[in-house]
């Protein structure tokens, strides 16, 4: 792919922020507005979306979660014309991906989303319309880590961090066949955007092993005590490796470690205290954005202390 | 043949004698431990069948045992008896009584997707543990999971409005699970939220937790998913020969089994 094409397709998507966004996550959406003004990227939000299934519509019926994704697409491409569809929510970013995977492969899940869309009186979506992308994709390769780099005004200054990339970034493989394709592009096995983009931003990344571990996020009310081991295996690995704050780019992800920290502390009275920030405020931050303007104050963990023993807030 | 893998295999059916000898030989101590021979009978021979006809158990027939889905899985590293590999053997050979006694954690899959990762033959193991979990509740054989219940009030409120609102869903979760909403931790969490957020924000909150958000011109695509579900409700209870009035019962194969129930 042309690479100054696709900065060119960046610089304006249909922006899909998803139900947590305006929720327990709305400190990521204000965030990645944020770091997207001060970058010169647009947004361009989906009018009338709807909620893409998560986790949960899937285990009911497949064919419904992937006809919600698919109808987000469809506005985007039809109505909007857009060609880039961004969502910064790791659950939002594989549904749609999935829904994109199984229309296009798959025969009886082309019928059951069309007749169903033809009930609901819109366009099917058709595999291939738009390009949906993650929130990392949109900073990586609408700006860069080299126009990143001359940009940073508040350098996170030797910060410490672990990036956790989830689950629903990476896997399953078949459904991300833009990953694993060489230089410039993300991995499945070791995601390295974010750790390349922080680092552009003046922090240090540690060896982190758990990247890609699972964070119980789907059973984080039905089957709390084993979301709480999960969380605490992969808060106690951050803090093993040396990390002040753990980097998310998953509203779910983010608030299960928030909230499973404190129920570990609070049921087995296990307490760590390495703090939580997404990506997007660590580099709203570093392009010279207040904590207050990024939401640091809305998130359960505080992250203000660690950003500011470093003299970055 | 001496048993070195003990924890694989039920510690009831493990004989041990501490003073054994067979035809003149001392076979006593480590040599003396054996697993206890059974018959097993009660097969379902349509397991496989049934499991396949529920969304993500299509692909079972694929599996070749290799293990790579226990080896990777998440729920296996904190639960050892938690193990996918061997449900799928025990599906693809009808052994149904051994599989349910594991029926209290198989629902506990967490939807990692790193065994559908490591699968070589493309079963998706993930969807496989779904789909049991559902013949399960399905069959009968176990009260519905707080995991079934949060799928179907999230599913409920997505098909009503179009989005979610996460405090209904919490709310509408413990209610339908009958726990008190007033757990020590969720307080714990409130608290810390309140300590720092805007005003603003916890006036919205307060907005989305009355007014529901809802997708405008939803109406048509709440009518067209009720539609669709109750039709595919209506065809897997038909797949698994339960309480549709056209199926043909159980069968001839699957009646001794069936009368166990």
């Amino acid at each position: 792919m042309d690479t100054d094409d696709r900065k060119q397709r960046y610089r304006k998507v249909a922006y899909y922020p998803g139900c947590a966004l305006e929720g327990t996550g709305h400190a990521y959406n204000r965030s990645t507005k944020a770091v997207g003004k001060a970058l010169g990227l647009e947004l361009d939000e989906v009018p009338n979306w709807n909620c893409c299934g998560a986790m949960e519509v899937k285990n009911v019926d497949p064919k419904v979660q992937t006809y919600l994704s698919s109808r987000v697409m469809s506005i985007a491409a039809n109505e909007m014309h857009a060609d880039v569809v961004m969502a910064p929510c790791n659950g939002c970013y594989h549904n749609l991906k999935k829904a994109e995977y199984d229309l296009a492969h798959d025969a009886a899940s082309r019928e059951t989303v069309g007749a169903i869309a033809a009930k609901a009186g819109h366009a099917p979506y058709e595999a291939g319309q738009v390009e949906t992308i993650h929130a990392l994709d949109w900073i990586m390769h609408g700006v860069g880590e080299d126009e990143l780099r001359k940009r940073v005004s508040n350098s996170l200054r030797g910060l410490k961090i672990a990036n956790y990339y989830g689950c629903m970034y990476t896997r399953p493989r078949h459904i991300f066949p833009e990953k694993d394709q060489g230089p410039g592009s993300d991995s499945t096995s070791k995601p390295h955007f974010m750790d390349d983009l922080l680092e552009a931003a003046g922090a240090v990344n540690v060896d982190f092993p758990l990247k890609t571990a699972c964070c119980g996020g789907a059973h984080t009310l039905s089957d709390s005590d084993l979301s709480t081991k999960l969380v605490l295996n992969i808060l106690r690995a951050a803090e093993a490796a040396g990390a002040d704050v753990i980097a998310t780019e998953c509203p779910t992800c983010h608030s299960g470690l928030e909230m499973h920290q404190v129920r570990a502390e609070k049921v087995l009275g296990e307490k760590t205290t390495v703090k939580m920030l997404y990506f997007t405020q660590l580099l709203g931050i570093a392009l010279g954005l207040s904590p207050r303007q990024v939401g640091v104050h809305e998130n359960v963990s505080d992250g203000r202390e660690a950003l500011e023993a470093r003299g970055i807030a | 043949m001496p048993i070195h893998e003990k924890s694989l295999i039920r510690p009831e059916n493990l004989r041990v004698h501490d003073k054994l000898v067979l035809d003149g030989i001392d076979v006593s101590g480590h040599w003396s431990t054996f697993v206890e021979p059974r018959v097993v009978t009660d097969y379902n021979e349509r397991l496989q069948e049934e499991i396949a006809a529920l969304p993500g158990g299509e692909h079972i027939h694929r599996c070749w045992q290799c293990g790579s889905c226990t080896n990777s899985c998440t729920v296996n590293a904190v639960n050892p008896d938690f193990n996918p590999r061997y449900w799928i053997y025990l599906i693809r050979m009808g052994m149904e009584s051994e599989l349910l006694r594991d029926k209290e954690i198989i629902w506990q899959c967490v939807s990692c997707n790193k065994c559908t990762y490591a699968c070589p033959r493309d079963v998706f193991p993930e969807g496989v543990m779904k789909a049991t979990a559902h013949w399960l509740e399905l069959e009968g054989h176990t009260p519905q999971s707080k995991s079934s219940m949060f799928d179907a009030e999230f599913t409920e409120q997505v098909v009503a409005t179009g989005k979610i609102e996460e405090g209904r869903i919490i709310r509408g979760f413990f209610k339908r699970s009958g726990q008190p909403l007033m757990q020590p931790w969720l307080i714990e969490m409130a608290k810390r939220l309140a300590r720092h957020l805007p005003l603003k924000m916890g006036f919205l909150m307060g907005i989305a937790a009355v007014v529901r958000p809802r997708t405008r011109g939803w109406g048509r695509a709440k009518a067209a998913l009720e539609d669709y579900i109750a039709g595919q409700e209506r065809a897997q209870k038909s797949a698994l020969g339960l309480g549709a009035p056209v199926a043909p019962a159980k069968g001839a194969v699957h009646a001794a089994p069936g009368a166990e129930r």
